[in-house]
């Protein structure tokens, strides 16, 4: 394959972050990976912004009293209380969409990109919009830094606490739950601990707990002083010393590794590759810059089977569409709708060992919708399709408020339907930076040029057939219709 | 360019296409074997109170429990004396009178969990509630019925969006709301064009089933997947209008679905299992309307499919199942609800029941948990036996332990 610099410096930007951006095409060709790979370094460099969504009249609500003591459950109404559950399910909603603008738009690719592993990896589920809030700036300040630290801040957060049932874990009634994900899905993986080490470290964790405006607090009287042995040390080990422990095995450093190099470089993961980004993570104390500088840094990060190998998430492909092709989105809820539709709902993950990726985002339903996502942007489309119920999320009510159940979609939310009660996606897409790549691209060039900017993989679809396909009535229109059709492939899905 | 002018853009091009050489291998006529027996699981999104589905009439725990939900005994479909259904439910009575409806009460899972999504995912993926599986079970079953089958219509969805349950290792059921608007959507020429040029491509591999999909090319798989997906639209769509279900039917969602598979199963398809859902049923808040107006569209949709498969004599080869992912707490709460609980009740409907009526003993209000009932069947347990028994199918390798089989078929 012919590995141009154009293509290798958009495997840098979908891996370490979303895709190119429109306005970075024309750079694309010209600069070395080393001037991209600075570039984002410095990007995600900077300060990172609270995203604060939460409803001002939630605040007031939680925050107002001031003393979390009179914040206890008890002390408000029924009315206050799912006044709460709906604000706080509308403002997750929120979040999730100022997270995904932040991937769209940041120039601090890097660290949103390694946000979202953490947030699949550290994967909870919180009505809570504080939990949810303040874990998700826990994760994206931490996202570059040292992986101990952000192990110590995810488990002293409300959101995993919670959670985890830690609030249920005391002395006398120890829960086991945190101890055990801590061990199995954070650090260091299935097999490579015992039941005692899982009983064990419950013990050292106990009285760890959060109030409910989201504060870390240590109730020393739920707390078991004992000795305990754990992973054959014995000591009065509390949850730090039990982390800390954690952090000392290099099962930990080989786990998460692997793990990030089947997110970052290729589902098929290269063993001696892996132990050796392992054991030089565990040298570093766990930085998790180095691993990646090492990771983008190596001769294979470039190699031809790492590049357009990888099935893009739904958000991959959500923010990757958007990166490209800046558009503005009338009913932005609608993308929520696509990430569940595709299997991937921010904030909402499968399970506590997170989405599974890879294959597993693939099946009939979610893959022609995949394929059909571009044309519906374009030509303004209706799709037909509803999502799963979520009743962890609704509490049996569907969105907008009608009680589930209720068989048809009609009558739902003024602005989202089509005219032929489908929903759309109501997007206008601002050609003009994508279309300057393209100037001064020969007639003869142009299908080439379109489709090395919008496919990673060695081959796709080639011009006879997609001009089949195309108006082309004028070269604009051949431009946007010939991506929209290139971007409409098995092949778009991979990078 | 409007939509319309898109579209139409691709009209224009050559509709003849090569039938790509994988899609040839897959096209060849599935021959349906007489008495071939047929699996329909309905699941009840959001944990069906089963206390109120099956009820105890004579129980004063019941009726203490619930001073304000309780279903009195003269309001109950009764089935016994002891024993009545939720008053929506008088069609299943029916059945029961049949001999056509069994009960399973108490079924559940050791260390059950509270969270909808944790706990259908221990149902759908047949784990321990400690264990995390990202296969079903009923992709599991879907990958040794398929093993080099090319084309995964085994086992159905009725719905936009594929279960866990039907997710396997090598192969993911399909999911489909009607056979027509598949076949439509998936019909656009320039679908089948790309696929067939990827076939012709020097450099894609033959998808036949590899060992582990892990060790085919990414782009390789999701052509198959594609592949898999319109040949199966094709032929769901055939197999559809072969011999459609001119039964009435309900108009409710439920009713639909239950339409689509009464077609389905009718026609010569090969498939053996179909998945649907009806929800939701998280009753935290006035609970009385919401299951009854649920209970009114179960009780007309199944009536109504199982006298069609009756009278065309299909009844005999067909099970359905009804599951939740939990069961609702003994006592009431103060919104005229219910809250998450443990174990609970599923129905077993078909002409082929060994054992019927109730199964087993109703649950015991003496003996609960911490308020929940204790579980006394493992759902796993009940996975098995439709698996060996009714599918004839290994359900060992499928659900990875040794099972206890139950005696309903």
């Amino acid at each position: 394959m012919d590995l141009t610099n154009q293509r290798r410096n958009q495997h840098l930007f979908w891996r370490a972050g979303f895709g190119p951006m429109a306005e970075d095409l024309n750079a694309l060709a010209t600069h070395t990976q080393k001037s991209f790979t600075e570039a984002l370094w410095k990007a995600s460099d900077r300060p990172v912004a609270y995203l604060d969504v939460v409803d001002n009249a939630l605040k007031g609500l939680v925050m107002g009293a001031g003393d979390v003591a009179v914040l206890q459950r008890k002390e408000l109404s029924a009315d206050e209380k799912k006044q709460i559950r709906v604000q706080s399910r509308q403002d997750i909603k929120s979040l999730n969409l100022a997270w995904l603008a932040e991937m769209v738009n940041s120039d601090a690719q890097m660290r949103e990109k390694m946000a979202l592993f953490w947030h699949g990896h550290f994967a909870s589920r919180n009505v809570n919009i504080f939990y949810q809030q303040l874990l998700l700036d826990t994760i994206r300040k931490g996202a570059l830094g040292n992986f101990g630290d952000l192990l110590k801040e995810v488990s002293k957060s409300a959101a995993m606490l919670n959670f985890l049932n830690n609030n249920q874990n005391k002395k006398d009634h120890p829960n086991e739950n945190f101890a055990r994900e801590v061990m199995e899905l954070f650090t260091m993986g299935r097999g490579h601990y015992t039941e005692e080490d899982v009983r064990e470290g419950a013990r050292a964790f106990t009285g760890w707990g959060a109030s409910l405006n989201g504060e870390f607090i240590f109730r020393k009287g739920q707390h078991d002083e004992g000795q305990k042995t754990f992973l054959g040390k014995t000591g009065r080990f509390d949850g730090d010393d039990v982390l800390n422990l954690l952090l000392e095995q290099k099962q930990t450093s080989l786990y998460i590794t692997r793990k990030l190099y089947r997110y970052l470089v290729n589902e098929q993961v290269d063993e001696a590759r892996v132990q050796g980004l392992a054991d030089r993570w565990y040298q570093s104390n766990y930085d998790i810059s180095s691993l990646l500088k090492d990771i983008f840094h190596s001769d294979w990060w470039y190699d031809p089977r790492n590049i357009g190998s990888r099935i893009k998430s739904p958000v991959d492909l959500l923010a990757g569409i958007r990166r490209l092709l800046p558009m503005k989105i009338a009913n932005e809820e609608v993308q929520l709708a696509l990430q569940r539709l595709l299997g991937q709902l921010l904030f909402y993950p499968p399970n506590v060992a997170g989405w599974p990726g890879g294959a597993n985002w693939i099946d009939s339903s979610t893959l022609m919708f995949r394929l059909r996502i571009p044309e519906l942007i374009y030509a303004s489309g209706e799709f037909h399709l509803r999502p799963k119920d979520d009743d962890d999320q609704m509490m049996g009510m569907r969105e907008g408020g009608e009680v589930a159940g209720v068989p048809a979609m009609a009558g739902g939310k003024k602005g989202r339907m089509g005219g032929g009660g489908g929903q759309m996606i109501r997007a206008e897409i601002d050609w003009v930076p994508y279309l300057k790549r393209f100037e001064q691209v020969p007639d003869e060039q142009l299908f080439a040029a379109i489709s090395g900017i919008v496919l990673q993989t060695p081959s796709g679809p080639g011009e006879s057939l997609v001009k089949k396909y195309v108006t082309g009535d004028n070269r604009e229109e051949f431009i946007k219709a010939a991506t929209i059709r290139l971007m409409s492939t098995p092949e778009y899905q991979l990078c | 360019m409007n939509r319309k002018r898109f579209l139409q853009a691709g009209s224009l091009a050559t509709a003849s296409l090569l039938l790509p050489r994988f899609l040839k291998a897959v096209e060849r006529p599935v021959m349906v074997p007489p008495g071939n027996k047929v699996l329909v699981v309905l699941q009840l999104s959001g944990g069906n109170d089963g206390l109120n589905t099956v009820i105890p009439v004579r129980n004063d725990i019941y009726y203490r429990s619930r001073p304000h939900l309780g279903i009195e005994k003269d309001r109950a479909a009764l089935i016994t004396d002891e024993v009545g259904l939720h008053p929506a439910l008088t069609g299943l009575k029916g059945l029961y009178d049949d001999g056509s409806l069994g009960i399973l009460s108490s079924v559940g899972y050791p260390n059950p969990d509270r969270s909808h999504f944790r706990s259908m995912d221990i149902w759908q993926t047949a784990s321990d509630s400690r264990q995390y599986l990202s296969t079903g079970w009923l992709g599991r079953y879907l990958d040794a019925q398929c093993s080099g089958c090319g084309r995964p219509t085994q086992v159905l969805e009725i719905d936009d969006v594929v279960s866990l349950a039907l997710k396997g290792e090598q192969f993911k059921g399909m999911a489909l709301k009607d056979p027509r608007r598949l076949y439509t959507a998936s019909h656009e020429d320039y679908f089948r064009e790309i696929m067939a040029a990827h076939q012709g491509d020097p450099g894609a591999a033959l998808p036949v089933a590899t060992a582990a999909h892990e060790a085919e090319r990414p782009v390789d798989y999701l052509y198959k997947t594609m592949a898999t997906t319109l040949s199966g639209a094709d032929y769901i769509f055939e197999q559809s209008k072969l011999r459609p279900s001119s039964a009435s039917y309900p108009n409710t969602e439920l009713g639909k679905n239950l339409h689509t598979i009464a077609s389905l199963i009718l026609s010569d398809i090969n498939t053996r299992v179909y998945y649907l859902s009806l929800g939701s049923f998280d009753t935290h808040v006035n609970q009385a309307a919401q299951q009854q107006r649920l209970f009114t569209e179960l009780n007309d949709a199944v009536g109504a499919f199982v006298a069609d498969l009756k009278a065309n004599h299909r009844f005999e080869d067909s099970l359905l199942v009804t599951f939740s992912e939990f069961g609702r707490r003994v006592t009431q709460n103060a919104s005229g609800g219910t809250d998450h609980g443990t174990a609970n009740t599923m129905f077993l409907i078909g002409g082929g029941l060994q054992r019927k009526g109730l199964v087993n003993n109703l649950p015991d209000l003496e003996n609960l948990v911490e308020g929940d009932l204790k579980y006394q069947v493992d759902f796993k347990d009940v996975y098995a036996t439709i698996l060996n028994k009714w599918l004839g199918a290994d359900d060992k390798s499928i659900l990875g332990r040794q099972s206890a089989y139950l005696d309903f078929i």
